[in-house]
């Protein structure tokens, strides 16, 4: 096991120069950000709102948290990344360029240089696991050979080598987690969303995830995970972006996931003496 | 390998839903038969109604007292006259035999021939028939007989236009096509809602998996593609089933009894290879341009 993953780490840095071009294509310079968030708000057409004048500036190679309470704005922060929606006011920028200004036609070449991680997984329900991963490396015109050698390769490193031929639907909730976490990253995109890519993981799988993620990120990827686990937080140490009601509240380098509580403070939230802090706080 | 890449995906597709892809063929089907039937119905009675528009004739009379020489004249000038494409000679004695053969009693009571020797005129054009009858009986009217009557066409005595009676046939025969056309029209109109209905449900049944290809980088050309080729295979099936029925019915019931009906042995009726490569172009064109325009609604992601 070791030595696999030995293996898979040169293979990970044999392959670094070609996600640095593709990192180059989204950064041409070093001092511009990859992601840039000016003033952004979004609010839904129900009225609900996802961002509030959030700011934010993501630096290429950098790993970053994205934490907060549940309905705080991680996933419409990510959704707005990947042009999914447009901000109802403010500025979305990657690597410079607003994606508002992106034609329909150029999204797809967007997209493709970022590997994004659902949080609802948002597989091809009728094509087997290897089909589904194949397909993002279809869509970039990749070569038969090169993706026969790549799909079983990501599937066993997320652990389903066993289930390449399975449907979505013939698997648990945290296999096919995986199998959204293989697509994002077989082709090495220069930026990497994942939206609670361990929510639905044992520890240990977790950390076999992140370790992966952390990987990535030191071929040179810009990474971004929104998450509610905690433990994977406190443990990487890494910069934290905390939001709340869709306000960036705190911008921290390698921060907690809740730094300021002491387990005297947690007794008190616990023991519901502190109102308004009740279980919407704690990870669902 | 792109377009290898298509086709296996439209396959699996087709393959995977194969209920809307059956009803996709069904319509598609449906639509072709109708059309098969009624284009060479249209076709027949249009062309039983050019045949006797081609039956237009006019009749220009000699004067009994017309020599043969004058006759002759009379011939050229004729033929030189314009909307004029076949001149016949009829002498009178050809017309009693003629009319004798349709009417034996009648003419038997007869002791003379009172038939006059005729010029049978087919113009070229038979809606103008009319300005040719007025042209050639024109001078006798109007104009001082010594002027008229010093050409070769001084010669005719009476000019007749016989259109009377095919009027009536036209005009029967124009009521029929534009009734089938009408209801041609009728059935493929329905047939294409039906179809571009069918082809909407079976879309929307896979909109969300539209949707995550749009977010994997997908372009919206090879999105579409499989869609479009699934489109071309069921109009194919459906096209060529629909020509394996037309065809049987051609020979079990059409090819027997051709020679009893006028209106099918029809010589302007469409040639059946032609048929069948225009069904089959229609049957694919409407099938891949429904399946590829119905999925620009999603792929606006
Ligand atoms: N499609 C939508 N239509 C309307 N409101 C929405 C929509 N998506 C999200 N919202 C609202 O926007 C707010 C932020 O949602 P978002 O999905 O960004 O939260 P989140 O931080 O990802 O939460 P979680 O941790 O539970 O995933 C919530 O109040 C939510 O109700
Ligand atoms: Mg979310």
């Amino acid at each position: 096991m070791a030595a696999t993953r030995t293996s898979r780490r040169a293979s990970a840095r044999t392959r670094e120069p070609a996600s640095e071009g593709m990192a180059k294509r989204l950064a041409p310079r070093r001092d511009v950000p990859v992601v840039e968030l000016r003033g952004v708000s979004k609010v839904y057409d129900g009225g609900s709102v996802g961002l509030e004048q959030a700011w934010m500036r993501i630096a290429r190679g950098e790993f970053v948290f994205l934490v907060g309470p549940t309905g705080c704005g991680k996933s419409t922060t990510l959704k707005l990344l990947l042009k999914e929606m447009e901000p109802s006011e403010g500025e979305v920028l990657i690597s410079g360029s607003d994606v508002s200004r992106i034609p329909r036609r150029k999204v797809p070449y967007l997209r493709r240089n970022i590997g994004v991680v659902f949080q609802d997984y948002k597989l091809l329900p009728n094509r087997t696991i290897y089909a589904n991963v194949a397909y993002s490396l279809e869509v970039i015109g990749e070569g038969r050979a090169s993706i026969r050698r790549k799909v079983p390769e990501i599937l066993r490193l997320v652990g389903l080598s066993t289930k390449l031929h399975s449907y979505p639907d013939e698997l648990s909730g945290g296999e096919q987690q995986r199998v959204s976490i293989a697509r994002a990253f077989v082709n090495h995109p220069p930026l990497l969303l994942a939206d609670e890519p361990t929510g639905n993981l044992d520890p240990e799988t977790s950390i076999g995830i992140m370790q992966l993620i952390y990987r990535i990120n030191r071929a040179g990827t810009t990474v971004i995970v929104a998450t509610h686990d905690r433990d994977m937080v406190d443990k990487m140490r890494r910069r934290v972006i905390e939001l709340q009601d869709g306000r960036v509240i705190r911008d921290q380098l390698s921060g907690l996931y809740r730094p300021d509580e002491s387990t005297r403070e947690f007794g008190i939230r616990l023991r519901g003496e502190s109102p308004g802090a009740g279980l919407e706080g704690r990870p669902s | 390998m792109r377009i290898g890449f298509f086709v296996k995906e439209a396959f699996r597709a087709l393959k995977r839903s194969a209920a809307p892809s059956l009803a996709a063929t069904l319509t598609i089907l449906l639509t072709a038969l109708v059309l098969g039937v009624f284009i060479p119905i249209v076709q027949a009675t249009t062309g039983t109604a050019n045949e006797v528009r081609g039956r237009v004739v006019v009749d220009a009379y000699v004067k009994p007292d017309a020599s043969g020489t004058q006759i002759e004249e009379l011939r050229q000038a004729l033929i030189a006259t314009p909307n004029v494409a076949n001149v016949e000679y009829i002498s009178k004695e050809k017309a009693l035999a003629r009319e004798k053969e349709r009417n034996a009693d009648a003419y038997q009571l007869l002791g003379s021939n009172p038939l006059p020797d005729a010029f049978r005129i087919t113009p070229a054009d038979p809606d103008g028939s009319e300005a040719l009858v007025a042209s050639l009986s024109s001078p006798a009217d109007e104009k001082s007989a010594d002027t008229a009557r010093a050409g070769p066409l001084g010669a005719i005595d009476e000019v007749r236009n016989r259109e009377e009676e095919t009027e009536k046939i036209l005009s029967a025969t124009g009521l029929v096509k534009l009734l089938t056309a009408g209801l041609a029209a009728l059935l493929v109109f329905a047939s294409i809602a039906l179809i571009a209905n069918t082809i909407r449900l079976s879309i929307f049944a896979r909109r969300r998996e539209v949707e995550v290809m749009r977010l994997v980088g997908a372009t919206n050309w090879f999105i579409r593609w499989p869609f479009v080729i699934e489109g071309v295979v069921v109009g194919l099936m459906g096209g060529a089933a629909a020509i394996g029925l037309l065809y049987l019915a051609k020979v079990v019931f059409v090819d027997p009894l051709s020679h009893r009906f006028a209106l099918l042995a029809a010589p302007e009726t469409i040639h059946f290879p032609l048929l069948v490569a225009l069904l089959m172009g229609a049957c694919i064109a409407v099938s891949a341009l429904g399946s590829g325009l119905t999925l620009r609604r999603f792929l606006r992601v």
